[in-house]
């Protein structure tokens, strides 16, 4: 079964055509890597997946055409969103609270819920950060505590807008390791193409509110590259 | 926002933090009922000598309740200072052209007791408290869900909206603005508010579509309430047989 299905999607913003006749397919497991300059739209067409953003055409999801706002949370129980700024996301004051917050919403006990989240954030190696104040984490902690919370809803598809924007290399790697096992689907919105290529099994560039079917692919070639070194890893040498 | 404030991490188990904060609350809510109306001296330095009691009993630091006060005696000495030569009465004493009535002294007298016996109160009562246990003991009490969500959400955003107006300020300095009592001053700090307006809108709209993608649907769940206690019987009963007890003083006088 087709989890996501677009036919004829256009949005329409302050005049401007967003998305123009827009059509997207995402089957099981599959892992769509979503590629586009700035203001090309790809935030918008990850809202309209679930239904943040009123457009034209038809949206199926899970086997079912969504049009009204109920139907659409029942998409968004099961197609997750990491958001661009964890700060939107992470808005329960601390970090245990906010990954239950999706499991309660879903019916779950309160028990239930936090041992849940515990489990979660253990499964992330985020098991210290479980009684922290949500603000006050750092920029890679709140990127891994807001994919905690939407994992913690086990979702069958993930839309995740620049999961590794401004992470260093070491919450990159982390962030990498968490997501490569998943076995859900995905549609990964970066400007990091190395990384699109680890993570996803096929392109798609959005330009003039169309996608474009694409492929990353690599290749050897004469480079000059930056490189940072320490001063006393040189004196060392 | 300051680490020792507002931080459950801080475990010291004071009589106090070994409270439900629904007692908690509901006993807050007694005293600033009773600092409302209390106005005979007597009444007010009783309850003031209650609420030292209390802020030992909560063994918070000291530098907490220095910081929460010196934000209400600065209010506080302005009122004292003009109080006494603004209220009618019986002067007392004059300077220059003015006169200090003993009504007045009376009135911005019973103000600072007032207003220092609430803040002693509720940071006894409720300084080591968590925001969330805050909402959470006012949903079992039966606030309703959208103020407590709204409390709930006021607290976690006022430190970004704090970083947002921080974020600004140093974006204005960095390109050399200073204020001075110029139009251009006004102008920019007209720019600066709606910026701050439509910045807030817009994360609440973002947070709102955050939350609804994890299936919110309007109410917020908190923890189950636990039973009642006995330490909290016992702690409730004595401050409210203390109120009321304070409250047939103030009345019988």
């Amino acid at each position: 079964m087709t989890l996501i299905r677009l036919e004829h999607v256009g949005v329409v913003r302050d005049g401007r055509r967003i998305l123009d006749n827009l059509s997207l397919a995402l089957e099981p497991g599959e892992r769509l890597a979503l590629i586009g300059g700035n203001g090309a739209g790809k935030t918008t067409l990850l809202r309209t997946i679930v239904g943040l953003q009123r457009a034209s055409g038809e949206i199926f999801a899970f086997g079912t055409r969504r049009r009204s706002e109920a139907e659409f949370r029942q998409v968004r129980a099961k197609a997750a969103y990491l958001f661009q700024d964890p700060d939107d996301q992470l808005f329960c004051p601390t970090v245990i609270d906010d990954v239950a917050f999706g499991p309660l919403n879903l019916g779950m006990e309160h028990a239930q819920a936090m041992s849940l989240a515990g489990d979660i954030l253990a499964e992330l190696d985020l098991g210290h950060l479980a009684n922290r104040i949500t603000h006050r984490l750092s920029g890679g902690e709140k990127r891994l505590v807001s994919l905690a919370a939407v994992l913690a809803m086990r979702p069958d598809v993930l839309l995740l807008d620049e999961p590794t924007n401004a992470l260093d290399e070491a919450y990159l790697e982390r962030m990498v390791a968490i997501l490569s096992p998943l076995p859900a689907a995905m549609i990964i919105v970066s400007h990091d193409w190395p990384l699109l290529e680890r993570l996803t099994d096929r392109a798609a560039v959005l330009r003039g509110g169309r996608l474009v079917p694409a492929m990353l692919h690599r290749h050897g070639q004469w480079t000059e590259q930056v490189h940072l070194h320490e001063l006393a890893e040189v004196a060392g040498d | 926002m300051r680490q020792s404030m507002h931080n459950p991490e801080a475990t010291s188990a004071s009589p106090i933090d070994r409270l439900q904060p629904s007692t908690r609350l509901v006993a807050t809510l007694a005293a600033l009922v009773l600092a409302t109306v209390a106005h005979q001296p007597v009444v007010l330095a009783l309850a003031l000598a209650a609420a030292v009691l209390l802020v030992l009993l909560a063994r918070l630091p000291w530098a907490d309740l220095g910081h929460r006060l010196l934000h209400v005696e600065g209010f506080l000495i302005v009122l004292l200072a003009l109080l006494p030569f603004t209220m009618p009465g019986r002067p007392i004493f004059e300077l220059g052209t003015i006169t200090a009535t003993s009504e007045g002294l009376t009135r911005a007298l019973t103000l600072v007791a007032k207003v220092n016996l609430c803040v002693l109160v509720v940071h006894a009562l409720l300084g080591s408290l968590d925001p969330v246990r805050i909402g959470q003991a006012a949903a079992t009490l039966g606030v309703p869900s959208r103020f407590v969500t709204l409390f709930l959400s006021t607290t976690r955003y006022v430190s970004v909206f704090r970083e947002e107006t921080a974020r600004l300020v140093e974006a204005m300095r960095a390109r050399a603005f200073r204020p001075r009592s110029n139009l251009h001053t006004w102008r920019t700090f007209g720019n600066f508010a709606g910026t701050m307006v439509v910045r807030s809108l817009e994360r609440a709209k973002r947070v709102d579509e955050a939350m609804r993608c994890r299936g919110f649907a309007g109410t917020m769940r908190t923890a189950p309430q636990q039973p009642a206690m006995e330490f909290d019987i016992a702690f409730a009963s004595i401050f409210l047989c203390t109120v009321v007890g304070l409250l047939v003083v103030e009345f019988a006088a």
